[in-house]
């Protein structure tokens, strides 16, 4: 039995240790936090990796002293009765001391870096608001004057200041691969430093339970090289462009605008450029084309999804805001053909 | 005192509060005051809510089996996990270990029953009121679906329905059960011990209910106030937790009172087990606890500290650097005297004679795992660590290596090792055995890949979650570690069935023990000892069956001897704390006879009834509250005027 129990457990620790060793190189993990790509998450990462080892190393002092004391000392019929041994204080003292320093140890860069993490960064930092409400991101641009939704862009290898804020529940706002996480909460802006050193789409996701669709609110950072950025900028600080007379998505624009019987798009969501759009309650769309995702970026933007997503919110993303209009398939092919062209 | 008497004879005279007497019968359970009996009735409530707990456990991994799973909807999983964490913390782990300080405190400190045997019927009918209060809710629009932490504004945010209000009075019910539970036990274990049975020489299991009853006296009035505080803000438009719209509250404020409850929860639910363990590993190492007063210590010293920590599940709300910092330090201390514990233990262990019997391996067990859970928990309170791994699997696996690995594997261990004593039975060596390793390779199948899939980056409390992040692979084997688990449990209920088919007698003292609770038959009679034991030192039962030479080595002392040197009877002509009192202020006199124990009552069950029915009144119907507060009180009146004997 005693053999088993020390295979069985000497397997354990050793699955365990490599498990997590593999996993700190698994591929296709796109929200790895053990692969950190910005100073941010490396920051953390530097700091958690040795605590991590010397976990390890305690683990198997432990669990190696366990195995061999079973082993060991497991009951043999002809030991007789074991001296009683009642205590000892200077191993007590000892058990209790390095502990206690080796923990004083891992305290010193702890502090350092929960200092540091907090700092706003030192020179050119791009600003940027991000709001979550159920169950979407609402991003703003306030030194440039760009708002879109669900998909953050910033330029590779500039440090980013993020101010957090909540328009309904707490939500926890975490790019793995960038930083940590910091919750959103109602009444207050928190903030969070990113910043990626390579251009590449990063992926994140809510990560405070927010009710229905807690696990459809996901988002993107996609970090560009600077100068695409800034197009990228150039192209955003447009008003819509109105669709060519005639065409379905200009037939689409005025269900925009006109909402049916029940209530119109304009009741929750911006386009800057139109007349009566204004509204802050849903995502703005002004370039709503131009985004690869839509709906806390779990749905690829493509027609088939947006008429999806159209016809029955609340049956492709159980709790959704946006209500049913009952809308024809008409109506919907007019939608799906002007929110695709606002590039 | 002559008027009390007189009152007391108009009672019997009129016959109304005939106080019952039956002790055997369906209905005397009803009645019971027994310590032992309540302490059953907590084992067989807290199991079944086990298994209930256990099934939404299963479902939860079914649905997560797959990417993007369907078995439930996002709105019957939010329900289904947020009751399995209710379940198992409060319906669980909490009333178990209560089954286990039931049965085992008074037998432990030679004692007859607690010190108020009406007021423990009380708390258990209290709890079981507030358990299937909480479940009622399956009925009445759904189960609370705020996760089991409520954190406002989420479970303020939807008063159209009443499931968060289940969750708060259902929890201010049980607290209600806990609190009178925790004061009674306290009041037990300072009052009641046997003559000779000084704190330092009462068994660390004991010592482990004493702390624990301290934490939940002060523990549980914060969470009060913040379930009142939550269910105002529900009911009538307060705004404690709110600040949206110019609302001068603060969701924040939820949190620092449920976690200034919350952690002194965890040990709450941590410290039964280790007491547990600390008996356990003695017994099948034949060796004394080593560094008994080092152990107790350090669990006091959890219990002061563990009021220093709650701030740690809160590093990634934006508390500042200071206050994270401040946490992180009294975090990482706290595991210095939780290290001392392990190591401690380990000591016990060694050049002992260690036998591999299923209480011990479930032991060992425990300490194998709750030492994985405690070095994850390190890791936590390295705290930019901790903003990655918040909120995450990662946490979810540190959470079950404490509560499942830790609590679950020594409360086993506790039902291996006593089932002989509660129940007059020996449970089954070889399936006891297959349970262990079933249950143990099961338990790290099910939540080792936590740990992967957390730091991967998956959020926790998510109904589904999508192809191409790479949880694939782990999810699906944590589903069939869960379904190991599972039919581990069957074992055990297979074991339990079968050795209750046998007619098979446990002998007293099947495991060689220490306590005092193995003088007694198998299992105890009502009033526990014939002769209220003397106690002379720690572990005096064994010291009673050894004499320990100037080497520290053991021989058996001679047979006979045993009755000459311990078991003196007395009469404990002091030891009466009124009419409730169970610690026979009557004769001592061989084979129970005569000895008063305390008669049944009716009261407290009555008196219980009267809470969910005002929780229910508070959501439905004014009269209803009526209905409650009246029973209520007619149950505290009859309650303080019965007679203590018919």
């Amino acid at each position: 039995m005693s053999d088993r129990l020390k295979r069985r457990l000497g397997t354990g620790a050793l699955l365990t240790v490599s498990a997590v060793v593999l996993g700190a190189c698994a591929e296709n993990a796109p929200q790895d936090s053990l692969s950190p790509a910005g100073p941010y998450a490396r920051q953390i990462d530097t700091l958690f990796r040795p605590v991590f080892w010397i976990a390890v190393a305690v683990f198997v002092l432990v669990q190696g002293l366990l195995l061999y004391a079973v082993f060991r000392f497991r009951h043999r019929g002809d030991r007789g009765i074991p001296v009683q041994v009642h205590g000892n204080r200077r191993l007590e003292i000892a058990w209790t001391i390095i502990p206690a320093m080796l923990l004083a140890g891992i305290a010193i860069p702890t502090v350092g870096t929960i200092f540091s993490l907090d700092r706003r960064p030192a020179g050119d930092v791009l600003d940027i608001r991000v709001v979550g409400h159920q169950w979407w991101w609402d991003v703003e641009y306030p030194t440039l004057g760009v708002v879109t939704a669900n998909e953050v862009h910033i330029p590779a290898g500039r440090p980013v200041r993020l101010s957090l804020e909540t328009e309904d529940v707490i939500h926890s706002f975490w790019i793995p691969r960038l930083a940590g996480k910091q919750d959103m909460l109602p009444g207050r802006t928190t903030t969070l430093n990113i910043q990626a050193d390579e251009p590449g789409t990063y992926e994140g996701q809510c990560t405070e339970f927010c009710g229905a669709s807690h696990a459809n609110m996901q988002f993107l950072v996609i970090a560009q090289v600077p100068a695409e950025f800034d197009a990228w900028v150039q192209d955003q600080g447009r008003p819509a462009v109105a669709p060519a007379a005639g065409s379905p998505a200009a037939q689409g624009a005025e269900i925009f605008v006109r909402g049916t019987e029940v209530g119109s798009c304009v009741g929750c969501h911006a386009i800057e450029g139109v007349q009566g759009a204004e509204a802050r309650i849903g995502p703005n769309l002004t370039h709503f084309g131009s985004r690869a995702t839509f709906a806390g970026a779990i749905f690829q933007n493509n027609a088939e999804n947006l008429r999806a997503w159209l016809d029955d919110p609340d049956s492709v993303k159980p709790g959704a805001r946006m209500p049913d209009y009952n809308l024809t398939r008409e109506e919907i092919e007019a939608l799906v053909a002007y929110l695709q062209g606002l590039e | 005192m002559a008027a009390v008497v007189d009152e007391q004879q108009v009672l019997r005279r009129r016959g109304v509060f005939r106080r019952p007497s039956a002790t055997t019968g369906a209905w005397s359970w009803f009645t019971t005051v027994d310590h032992k009996r309540i302490g059953k009735l907590y084992g067989y409530t807290s199991f079944a809510f086990f298994l209930l707990g256990g099934i939404e456990a299963l479902l939860i991994r079914l649905q997560l089996a797959r990417p993007n799973g369907q078995v439930l909807s996002a709105d019957v999983y939010n329900q289904i996990f947020t009751m399995h964490g209710i379940t198992m913390i409060f319906l669980v782990v909490m009333p178990m270990s209560g089954a286990f300080f039931n049965y085992l405190v008074p037998l432990m400190l030679g004692a007859r029953d607690v010190a108020f045997p009406r007021l423990n019927a009380f708390s258990y009918w209290v709890f079981l009121g507030g358990g299937l209060f909480l479940y009622s809710g399956i009925f009445l629009g759904g189960l609370p679906d705020g996760g089991w932490v409520g954190y406002a504004p989420l479970s303020t945010q939807n008063i159209a329905v009443h499931r968060m209000d289940f969750y708060a009075l259902g929890l201010l019910i049980l607290g209600i059960s806990s609190t009178v539970s925790a004061i009674n036990f306290a009041v037990t274990i300072i009052n009641m011990r046997a003559p000779g049975m000084s704190l330092m020489r009462m068994p660390v299991f004991v010592w482990m209910t004493l702390v624990v009853s301290f934490l939940l006296i002060f523990a549980l009035p914060v969470l009060t106030i913040g379930l009142v505080e939550l269910f105002f803000d529900r009911q009538f438009q307060t705004t404690f937790f709110q600040a949206a719209q110019g609302a001068q509250g603060d969701p924040i404020l939820w949190q620092h009172l449920f976690w200034l409850f919350g952690h002194p929860e965890v040990y709450i639910l941590i410290l039964p087990a280790m007491g547990i363990v600390s008996e356990v590993l003695p017994v099948f190492s034949r060796k004394p606890l080593f560094g008994y007063p080092v152990v107790v210590f350090s669990g006091i010293a959890i219990g002061f500290m563990g009021w220093g920590v709650w701030a740690h599940h809160m590093f990634v709300t934006g508390l500042g650097p200071v206050a994270n910092s401040a946490f992180a330090l009294s975090t990482m201390f706290i595991a210095v005297p939780t290290g001392v514990k392990i190591f401690n233990w380990l000591a016990t262990l060694w050049r002992g004679d260690i036998r591999l019997q299923t209480p011990m391996l479930f032991s060992l067990g425990f300490i194998a795992m709750f030492t994985i859970g405690g070095l994850s928990g390190v890791t936590h309170a390295v705290v930019p660590a901790d903003y990655q791994q918040s909120d995450t699997y990662y946490i979810v696996g540190h959470l079950h290596y404490v509560l499942f690995g830790g609590s679950i594997f020594g409360l086993f261990s506790g039902f291996y090792y006593w089932w002989p004593k509660f129940f007059g039975r020996m449970l089954s060596e070889g399936l006891g055995k297959l349970h262990f390793w079933l249950m143990i390779i099961g338990f790290n199948l099910t939540f080792g890949p936590f740990h992967i899939l957390g730091l991967q980056g998956m959020p926790r409390r998510i109904y589904r979650y999508e192809e191409g992040l790479g949880f694939d692979f782990w999810n699906l084997v944590s589903t069939v570690g869960a379904f190991m688990i599972a039919l581990s449990i069957a074992v055990f209920i297979f074991n339990v069935v079968r050795a209750h088919r046998r007619d098979e007698p446990a002998p007293e003292d099947p495991w060689d023990a220490r306590t005092l609770e193995w003088t007694t038959t198998s299992p105890p009679p009502a009033h526990n000892f014939d002769e209220i034991p003397v106690v002379r030192s720690l572990d005096d039962f064994w010291h009673r069956k050894y004499a320990e030479g100037q080497d520290g080595r053991l021989a058996p002392v001679v047979a006979g001897g045993a009755d000459a040197q311990g078991a003196v009877a007395v009469r404990r002509d002091d030891a009466g704390h009124g009419n409730d009192s169970g610690s026979g202020d009557g004769s001592g006199g061989h084979g129970g006879h005569g000895i008063h124990m305390p008669s049944p009552s009716y009261f407290p069950l009555l008196a219980a009834l009267g809470l969910p029915v005002l929780a229910f009144g508070l959501l439905y119907s004014t009269f209803l509250v009526a209905d409650g507060v009246l029973l209520l009180l007619l149950g505290l009146y009859g309650w303080a005027m019965e007679p203590s004997a018919e």
